[in-house]
């Protein structure tokens, strides 16, 4: 993977509006977005209701993941192009998501939907109707997603990247600062994580930096290339952000997304914790 | 929207744990007038970042249909910029617990 075929841009979008090969896909983590308007011939995922199983905390299983893509109107040979607000953390996520399920060409619209309306372009209310298709997805590929156990045997040994905000990684906020202060998890993050906040890896208009940029950024941190590395948030999404820069960006294959993140590790009962910058 | 009143900006606080959130807020209008009272239509396709006192970004939403936004941060420096197409505004602001901060940002 890399930039050439995991990103496009917004005149490559415009270019392709009327490919039928493409299915554009936005998720946003306000769900509302779609419903103010969206890139014309776009349809929508919802980050909880379709994306997570509902009863216990995973991700859909692969069935529901066929019906999901199915009833969508996305074939195996469909061109994915995933965007979304919050600059394209859910958007990443639902990337994150189709390569665990093996889908072969997805991309992400830099800069997502922030840079489109930054840039005036146009946005329609029109919900398109596909028709279905017969979707067939691959067993889930597990070596893109680290779990619990992986991930405190890991400590003092792989690259653990805590991608949240400074105040975050430290104990002061328990969560993003435009979502109410939740009491739930101890507060601080993993020891000998890094914190290389998502942010970083973003221009203000939403777009990735370059990759000279990221290299510079997560080697200045201090994150070792020839290790495996684990990226982690509150909830995975913002690490699937990160994960896409490591992994799709950069091209290192040996870098995981831990999708319980925070919300997980902060209430294990035993775990060590660190706080502080 | 003419916002005079007792809440200048932001969205209603009905709701909120005040006494524990440190609450900054606003609304973003264009095209006022400028006759001493806060006024425009409201910009609900603008993004609106967060920045801690060391111009680190903490935190980014979109404005609402009422061109309204709000963060829950902690006591502090903090600075607001607000993006859309064809403008860039920055507001710096020092956040109290339990006392909200209501802007009204004009492009």
């Amino acid at each position: 993977m890399s930039r050439a075929t995991s990103l496009v841009s917004t005149e490559w979008v415009q270019e392709n509006l009327a490919n039928n090969k493409v299915v554009f896909v936005e998720v946003d983590e306000d769900t509302t977005l779609y419903e103010k308007g969206h890139i014309d011939g776009a349809i929508t995922f919802h980050w909880r209701e379709d994306l997570q199983d509902g009863l216990i905390r995973d991700l859909i299983s692969k069935e529901k993941f066929e019906a999901l893509l199915s009833k969508s109107g996305i074939s195996n040979d469909s061109t994915v192009v995933l965007y979304g607000g919050n600059n394209n953390w859910f958007a990443t996520y639902a990337f994150w998501y189709f390569k665990i399920y093996g889908h072969q060409d997805v991309r992400l619209i830099d800069g997502g939907r922030k840079l489109w309306e930054l840039k005036g372009l146009p946005l329609v209310t029109e919900v398109p109707t596909p028709a279905a298709t017969r979707y067939v997805a691959k067993e889930r590929d597990n070596s893109i997603r680290a779990f619990r156990d992986e991930v405190i045997a890991s400590i003092g040994i792989k690259n653990i990247v805590d991608v949240r905000s400074p105040a975050e990684f430290s104990g002061e906020l328990a969560a993003p600062a435009h979502l109410p202060q939740e009491g739930g998890q101890i507060k601080g993050h993993i020891p000998g994580a890094k914190n290389i906040p998502w942010s970083k890896a973003a221009n203000e208009d939403g777009t990735f930096r370059s990759n000279e940029e990221l290299s510079e950024l997560y080697k200045a941190a201090g994150v070792d290339f020839a290790k495996e590395t684990i990226a982690y948030c509150r909830i995975g999404e913002r690490s699937a952000f990160s994960w896409f820069v490591l992994h799709e960006l950069l091209d290192l294959q040996n870098v995981t997304n831990y999708d319980g993140s925070w919300t997980e590790y902060g209430s294990l009962v035993g775990v060590p914790v660190a706080v502080g910058a | 929207m003419r916002t005079c009143g007792a809440t200048p900006g932001g969205a209603d606080l009905a709701g909120i744990d005040l006494a524990n959130q440190t609450v900054i807020q606003g609304a973003v209008l264009r095209g006022g007038v400028n006759d001493g009272v806060p006024n425009g239509a409201p910009v609900d396709n603008a993004y609106v970042r967060l920045l801690d006192s060391t111009g680190e970004f903490t935190a980014e939403v979109p404005t609402n249909l009422e061109g309204q936004f709000r963060f829950f941060a902690a006591p502090g420096s903090w600075t607001v910029v607000v993006l859309a197409h064809g403008a860039r505004e920055e507001v710096k602001v020092q956040a109290q617990q339990g006392t909200p901060i209501d802007l009204v940002i004009q492009i």
